[in-house]
């Protein structure tokens, strides 16, 4: 990923414009069906989907706000049910702990299904350089793995690719000459796959969501890859987010039913798998040996902190879809495994103190509050924005106030009320001038692109005197 | 101190100051239920709509799978052996073990589901029942025998149908992708081709 900080402007705008058009027709029509398409099953299967967001996120924030009974609790179900739990602190240790898992069964060979928390941790490049020969099944995942490039979307990891880069990767990789048939390269990538998953020694994969009562993980795919995972290798290591509980199975209907809508504008995934431990006694296929690794890496901070609603987040994508600011910029502008909106909040929070580097993500925001609206879970983004916005100032940032123009002048003014009235009356002035010959430079930056309305001053103060005169 | 306690450990102290915690909201999951989808007759008929919206193909008895079939190119199929003696000539070579050195000769998979659910369009495989998980997920084509009497209108009512089996996966139609380009293909990793057999 390229983490480098350009020298000068806003990161994500010199990001947005160097974006290829094809890139940018990719994503922003993709991004935008994907929200019709949501907004239009949400509205056509339920008459309030706003009252079901909320009592959503009041779930999830339940279950934050209670995780020191919620954690353990999903321990013990896990255990009884024949599950080997681990705790990663941070990703090194993650890594390590899934590292020696392979390496006592002597797994080489792994098959992956699509997991953000594996890409958080980087889990490729480790396996990749002990040996073990890791295949992402997940055909976006698998493209991305082939290209060496990084997920610009947490759903939808090629959003940014069309058909003929892919196609064109699939050549380059000895998976066929150039063909850029959609089903062509789907029925290449099935046949390249099968052997994988056959001859593998392990599955990894992540969790959608881990019930805590009893201990059941839970794994929504469509292609059929985490079944795959979890079919034909003898060992499973899930690397699950200590944030992804949920306190029951009766919970699932309100998650899974949300999650699917909000995610790929489906009614439900292909496969929705229920697992709650090895495969059953006597069956000849799936694994006999599952283990959890459930990871911290930053979230407990975070719940201690004034975010802590963003760890409501179940992955869904919605607020990337919808976002003016991602359509524009794709999500490698956000230099981070999260893109959009939800990564503007998590990554610079996950970030720890490398926090600096990313806190000109928070401003990639014009505040618009369409996020809040299309979120599942009701995260209020927009605030969480404005609390990292602040946290950035406070901490003095270089990147926070990046581009920023300063604003003493403005606060001398409107602290002081005799001056204020003053500047209200010279405002009238600016409508005899073009604003254009102002010489500031961070004004001209603004008016280069932008006119400004008519300077309509003081009406206020003249409604709220004559309002109390009367 | 190792990992487990010192996350434990955090996650307390984190919440130690927060004196009104969020509770757990009064809720019924039957606001989750999708009116729409689960209205307009029996269980089986919203699942035989619901699952051909989703591409999935429903028969009702052994003639017209026989029909559904003579569509695809089926030379060899892997069968759960309590279901071999209902699958005669079909002029398809039945094996009652999935052989993983052969895995890529099975055309067709034959299971018992363990349920449905009407409103999603979805089959209910449990692990215990499924005579092989491959089977039911390597092969183009994959029929699930189902009993009608097993078809849970809608997704709460099925959850509670979990029970204690390690494995249940919920079959939405076949396998599928968009991402390329979002468009829509069928049969990625698993059946292109996706039977559902109601039996009495």
């Amino acid at each position: 990923m390229n983490t480098e900080i350009p020298s000068h402007g806003q990161p994500i705008d010199r990001f947005a414009a160097a974006i290829s058009g094809e890139v940018y027709e990719s994503v922003h029509s993709s991004s935008a069906i994907k929200s019709d398409k949501r907004q239009a099953l949400l509205a056509g299967d339920y008459p309030n989907p706003k009252h079901l967001r909320e009592i959503a996120g009041q779930i999830k924030q339940h279950t934050l706000e209670s995780l020191d009974k919620y954690l353990p609790q999903a321990v013990e179900s896990l255990e009884r049910n024949g599950v080997r739990v681990h705790f990663a602190a941070n990703g090194e240790e993650a890594r390590q702990i899934i590292g020696s898992l392979l390496a006592a069964r002597g797994a080489k060979k792994v098959v992956k299904s699509k997991s953000m928390a594996t890409e958080e941790i980087h889990l490729n490049d480790y396996l990749a350089a002990n040996g073990v020969d890791c295949i992402e099944t997940d055909l976006g995942e698998f493209i991305v793995q082939i290209d060496g490039d990084h997920p610009s979307h947490i759903v939808t990891p090629i959003i940014h690719k069309n058909r003929r880069q892919i196609a064109k990767s699939f050549e380059k990789h000895g998976l066929g000459a150039y063909n850029d048939d959609p089903e062509t390269i789907t029925r290449r990538a099935r046949k390249f796959m099968r052997d994988k998953y056959m001859s593998a020694d392990a599955g990894i994969t992540g969790a959608n969501f881990v019930v805590a009562e009893t201990g059941r993980l839970v794994l929504v795919t469509n292609e059929g890859n985490s079944r795959f995972s979890l079919a034909a290798p003898k060992l499973h290591i899930a690397l699950v987010g200590i944030e992804k509980l949920v306190p029951s199975d009766r919970d699932l209907s309100v998650f899974l039913n949300l999650l699917v809508r909000s995610a790929t504008g489906q009614q439900f995934t292909a496969y929705t798998e229920f697992i709650s431990g090895p495969h059953a006694s006597g069956q000849p296929s799936g694994p006999e040996e599952m283990h959890v690794v459930f990871l911290d890496n930053g979230r407990s901070d975070i719940l201690a902190g004034d975010c802590r609603e963003i760890l409501r987040c179940i992955r869904c994508g919605a607020c990337l879809n919808i976002c003016p600011v991602y359509r524009q910029a794709s999500g490698h502008a956000y230099r981070s495994v999260y893109p959009g909106p939800i990564g503007a909040v998590l990554s610079p929070l996950l970030a720890g103190e490398k926090f600096p580097s990313l806190a000109d993500l928070p401003k990639a925001s014009s505040l618009c509050g369409a996020c809040n609206d299309a979120c599942p879970v009701n995260i209020p983004i927009p605030d969480l924005l404005l609390r990292l916005r602040d946290k950035g100032k406070r901490e003095h940032a270089p990147l926070a106030s990046r581009g920023v123009p300063p604003m003493g002048g403005f606060a001398g003014l409107a602290s002081q009320p005799a001056l204020w009235k003053g500047a209200l009356l010279a405002g009238h002035v600016m409508n005899y001038f073009p604003v254009e010959w102002v010489p500031v430079p961070p004004l001209s930056k603004w008016t280069a692109q932008r006119t400004l309305p008519e300077f309509r001053g003081g009406e206020f103060r003249k409604w709220w005197k004559q309002r109390r005169q009367r | 101190m190792s990992s487990k306690q010192q996350i434990l450990n955090k996650v307390r102290q984190a919440l130690s100051d927060k004196q009104n915690r969020a509770p757990y909201p009064v809720y019924d999951t039957a606001e989750y239920v999708a009116k729409p989808r689960v209205e307009g007759g029996s269980a089986e008929q919203v699942f035989r709509r619901n699952f051909a919206a989703v591409h999935g193909i429903v028969v009702g008895d052994f003639e017209e799978l026989k029909a559904v079939l003579a569509k695809q190119p089926l030379k060899k199929g892997c069968c759960d052996p309590a279901l071999t003696a209902k699958l005669q000539g079909l002029h398809i070579e039945w094996e009652s073990e999935f052989n993983r050195n052969k895995f890529d000769e099975y055309d067709i998979g034959v299971t018992f589901a363990s349920g449905a659910v009407a409103e999603t369009g979805s089959l209910m495989l449990k692990d215990r029942a499924t005579a092989d998980r491959l089977s039911a997920l390597a092969p183009w084509v994959h029929v699930a025998v189902l009993k009608r009497s097993e078809i849970y209108l809608t997704l709460p009512e099925a959850l509670q149908r979990l029970g204690d089996d390690p494995n249940v996966i919920l079959v939405t139609g076949p396998s599928k992708t968009a991402d390329v380009e979002g468009i829509l293909i069928e049969g990625v990793h698993g059946p292109g081709v996706q039977i559902a057999w109601l039996v009495d």
